[in-house]
């Protein structure tokens, strides 16, 4: 029993990483209709410069408050420069950018900080909360992070005319723009949002896994999972999505198919979820009259 | 998009002597008493091998309009098929291909059935998960006793005829060759007839398509059948050829390089194909020159990565040539074509 | 009266193709202005044209200052607002946010809840709908709802594209009465492109006939209407 607690447990800690992958994700999405196959390579990325200012002895929150603004200037500057003319040209093209972009960032920052693990401080200290050896401190520190995120953003997008201004920019670019919504700022400013929200999850999970450069392949695949399970236009339900896939990754990697195929398992679940109920679990279906 | 060799009713003259010229190129070797003559043999075997891959995943995205970024695990079914049915099953060589192949069209049609409800971004999604995905699961340990699990199957080289006066790796080569022949000349076919004019159909106005009573499903899972079939050949090939298969060589990696083929060499165009497969080779044997040139160049203090350089070309390449370098001489050829007429 | 928006010499282009040719148009303070002409004649072009919408040249002047180089989102923050072809309706989003949306470029708060109020009250249906998704909407209803974003932007002018395409003629002319209203109540000049010439002389004071893409008429809507030879030769009837 215990063990099947700490199971879940440490499901609900993987998951708020996976949901805040996801939160990334659907940042993208909801602002730009594209899906950022560079989000993890992105987020490593920042994860890297923390780790280097923290090095050079910058104290830990200064550090992490000056990666969350590089990364967001960085993803608007990506927008701007190398995005944005590539606006309107077909889906291929810009699938092909993200590649290219998750391939630059994985190379560079094996260039500069090679491809040995090294070690990542957690802001939260690793003692036992509750004597049990159940819960720590840090797994309850990131998912309440990741909790509060969801929350700010949630109320940003549904709340703020900010957030409907961004939906509207993504969701139909010629009619926001004929609504005076500057349309190029709110694809760049949904992509410096994502960076910054992929370098808050990439900096929760090194003290975890280790920092390396394929530090996220993985586990983008598994905030993938996450987000289309929640629904990919809807922040909270990327956010649940990412937990229940962090729940069951574990349980069903300890009791039924064994941790080596983990993988696989999210890949089912992806397709599973695009086929079965492409919204996702809180996602509306949009109805288009033709 | 360099679509008019597609109407013309017969190959052209540049065609059949480019294919005679790469089959005469491995004869040098009889007068040439170069040591490394072996290996550059093995990079031609390569190039072929990639512009085969690069062509079955040309057929699905560039002549048919969908998306995959994990036709490395069509490529890992077709070698590991091979070897399979070599080493356990005895299979000669020259069947194992083919056979190969029709496993790979079963696998690619089944991928096919959930990917007809997937566009763009999420059939994107789906393929890319279904790449990092593909690795993990050629290790189990459940069909270890068939894969050889993390250390792969070793194969043997097979030999050459008795008849053929051909060193191992001439003969492999024109094996490689002759395959690549025969696909190009399947695609090039099937791209003339109502099969692909039904194909470019769905990828130019799928909704249009579907009202002119095309059937719409069948041929994208139909093509999506294909294109893993032509790609899982060239898996095999690179079985025989490398006589050696791993998991690790068929990561997320190898999807990418098959897609920056297709860029490089212009999609939808056929001989894009050869022209990317060639580069990709390429660019793997040369990248540490490139490095250290761009290390000399920018004063830089690391050696570049080969991927930092295959994304930068990426980049721009979607930029300046977007109908890659085939589309690039197409260009040229109508220029010089236009000056010409003016003069 | 000092002409609202001056065209001169507008010319527009599709990639290579040319769609208009040296166009000039005068739109007055207060009225209504219709745009006339067969299919493909250049009326939407017109429009989009004038919202930079499209690769054009010559000079639009917007009460006095130069809008040719600026880009759309720009005209419409200087008070030009566009219905555009199709109705332009934001599928996903709710009725309330598509007219919310509004608010971002309204500085004044109080003023635009006014303004919701005041376009509920022009459209009641949409107040019966107001969170319902947008994609829901019946045709009329949605191009009811894009005359409503359109009024929530507090423009001076609008630009109407086709408001009566694919409607029934109930609808057709509940809207037109309540564009008519729009226009005296609110003080809203119109530019309306239409291809159902009756309808839109009975609603404007001025008209351009257009043929492709040039002009080849230009006067007071009543001219037009009581000119036999001049609508048999130009509208068909």
């Amino acid at each position: 029993m215990e063990f099947f607690i700490q199971q879940i447990v440490a499901g609900l800690t993987n998951g708020a990483i996976y949901a805040c992958v996801a939160l990334g994700l659907v940042m993208i999405y909801v602002s730009t209709d594209h899906i950022n196959f560079a989000q993890g390579e992105m987020a490593m990325f920042a994860t890297f410069l923390a780790w280097a200012m923290i090095d050079a002895g910058v104290p830990y929150w200064v550090a992490f408050g000056l990666t969350i603004m590089v990364a967001f200037f960085g993803g608007l500057f990506i927008q701007r420069v190398i995005l944005k003319p590539l606006e309107n040209a077909p889906v291929l093209a810009l699938v092909v950018c993200f590649i290219a972009l998750l391939s630059i960032f994985n190379a560079i920052a094996g260039m500069i900080w090679s491809f040995t693990i090294k070690q990542f401080p957690s802001p939260f200290p690793s003692r036992d909360l509750f004597g049990n050896g159940l819960v720590s401190a840090q797994q309850l520190g990131v998912v309440a992070v990741t909790l509060v995120m969801l929350g700010l953003l949630t109320v940003f997008f549904r709340y703020t005319t900010l957030g409907l201004a961004m939906r509207a920019a993504a969701q139909n670019a010629s009619s926001a723009r004929l609504m005076g919504v500057r349309v190029s700022w709110m694809l760049a400013l949904g992509w410096g949002l994502a960076s910054g929200i992929g370098a808050i999850a990439g900096m929760l999970v090194a003290p975890i896994v280790f920092l390396d450069p394929n530090m996220m392949a993985g586990i983008l695949v598994y905030g993938f999972a996450g987000a289309l399970v929640g629904g990919i236009a809807n922040p909270l339900g990327a956010v649940a999505g990412g937990f229940i896939v962090g729940v069951l990754e574990n349980i069903v990697g300890s009791y039924v198919i064994g941790n080596e195929l983990k993988l696989s398992f999210a890949l089912v679940m992806v397709i599973g979820v695009l086929l079965l109920k492409p919204a996702g679990l809180f996602g509306r279906v949009i109805v288009r009259r033709v | 998009m360099a679509r008019s060799w597609a109407t013309k009713p017969h190959i052209g003259l540049w065609a059949i002597g480019f294919w005679v010229v790469l089959a005469a190129l491995p004869l040098i070797g009889f007068v040439s008493d170069s040591p490394s003559f072996d290996y550059y043999l093995f990079m031609g075997q390569s190039m072929l091998i990639y512009a085969i891959a690069v062509l079955g995943l040309n057929l699905l995205i560039g002549f048919n309009g969908q998306i995959s970024l994990g036709h490395s695990a069509f490529f890992a079914v077709g070698a590991y098929a091979a070897a399979i049915l070599m080493v356990h099953a005895s299979v000669p060589y020259w069947l194992a291909i083919p056979l190969a192949g029709i496993v790979c069209f079963g696998a690619g049609f089944l991928f096919g059935f959930p990917a007809l409800k997937l566009e763009g971004h999420y059939l994107a999604l789906a393929t890319f998960t279904l790449a990092i995905a593909v690795p993990q699961l050629l290790k189990h340990k459940s069909i270890a006793g068939w894969t050889g699990g993390v250390g792969g199957v070793l194969l043997d080289k097979p030999d050459p005829p008795s008849f053929l006066p051909l060193s191992v790796d001439q003969f492999l080569y024109y094996v490689c060759l002759i395959v690549a022949m025969a696909l190009f000349w399947i695609v090039f076919n099937l791209l003339r007839g109502r099969s692909g004019r039904a194909m470019m159909a769905i990828r130019d106005h799928a909704m249009a398509a579907g009202t002119m009573g095309i059937d719409t499903a069948l041929y994208k899972t139909m093509t999506f059948g294909v294109s893993a079939a032509i790609t899982g050949m060239a898996g095999a090939l690179s079985a025989i050829t490398v006589a050696y298969v791993a998991p690790d060589s068929f990561t997320l990696q190898l999807s990418i390089s098959f897609l920056v083929g297709l860029v490089v060499g212009g999609i939808a165009s056929l001989p894009g194909c050869l022209i990317g497969g060639a580069f990709i080779v390429l660019v793997q044997n040369s990248s540490q020159s490139i490095s250290d040139w761009m290390k000399d160049a920018f004063s830089l203090r690391y050696d570049v990565p080969a991927w930092a350089i295959y994304g930068t070309l990426l980049l721009l390449l979607m930029f300046f040539l977007p109908n890659g370098l085939a589309g690039g001489i197409a260009a040229i050829r109508g220029l010089l074509s236009r000056v010409t007429q003016k003069t | 009266m000092t002409a609202l928006l001056q065209v001169k010499g507008l010319s527009a282009w599709y990639g290579q193709s040319r769609a208009l040719f040296d166009l000039d148009l005068s739109i007055e303070q207060g009225g209504v202005t219709a745009l006339l002409g067969a299919n493909g004649a250049g009326k939407t072009t017109s429009l989009r044209a004038i919202c930079n919408m499209i690769r054009r040249t010559g000079t639009t002047t917007m009460d006095g200052t130069d809008i040719s180089r600026r880009t759309t989102e720009d005209i419409v923050r200087l008070g030009v607002a566009h219905v555009p072809e199709g109705r332009g309706t934001f599928v996903a989003l709710t009725v309330e946010e598509n007219l919310r949306l509004a608010f971002h470029i309204r500085r004044d708060r109080k003023a635009a809840e006014r303004d919701m109020e005041k376009v509920f009250a022009y459209f009641p249906r949409l107040n019966e709908r107001i969170h319902q998704q947008a994609g829901t909407l019946s045709g009329g209803e949605q191009q009811m709802l894009a005359v409503a974003r359109a009024l929530m932007l507090a423009p001076r002018l609008m630009l109407l594209d086709e408001p009566s395409f694919g409607l029934a003629p109930l609808i057709v002319q509940e809207i037109f009465r309540i564009l008519r209203r729009i226009n005296e109540d609110e003080k809203v000049s119109m530019l309306i492109v239409e291809q159902n010439a009756a309808l839109a002389l009975e609603l404007a004071d001025h008209v351009y006939l257009l043929e492709t893409g040039k002009v080849v008429m230009s006067g007071p809507s009543d001219m037009v209407k009581n000119d036999e030879t001049l609508r048999k030769a130009y509208l068909g009837y």
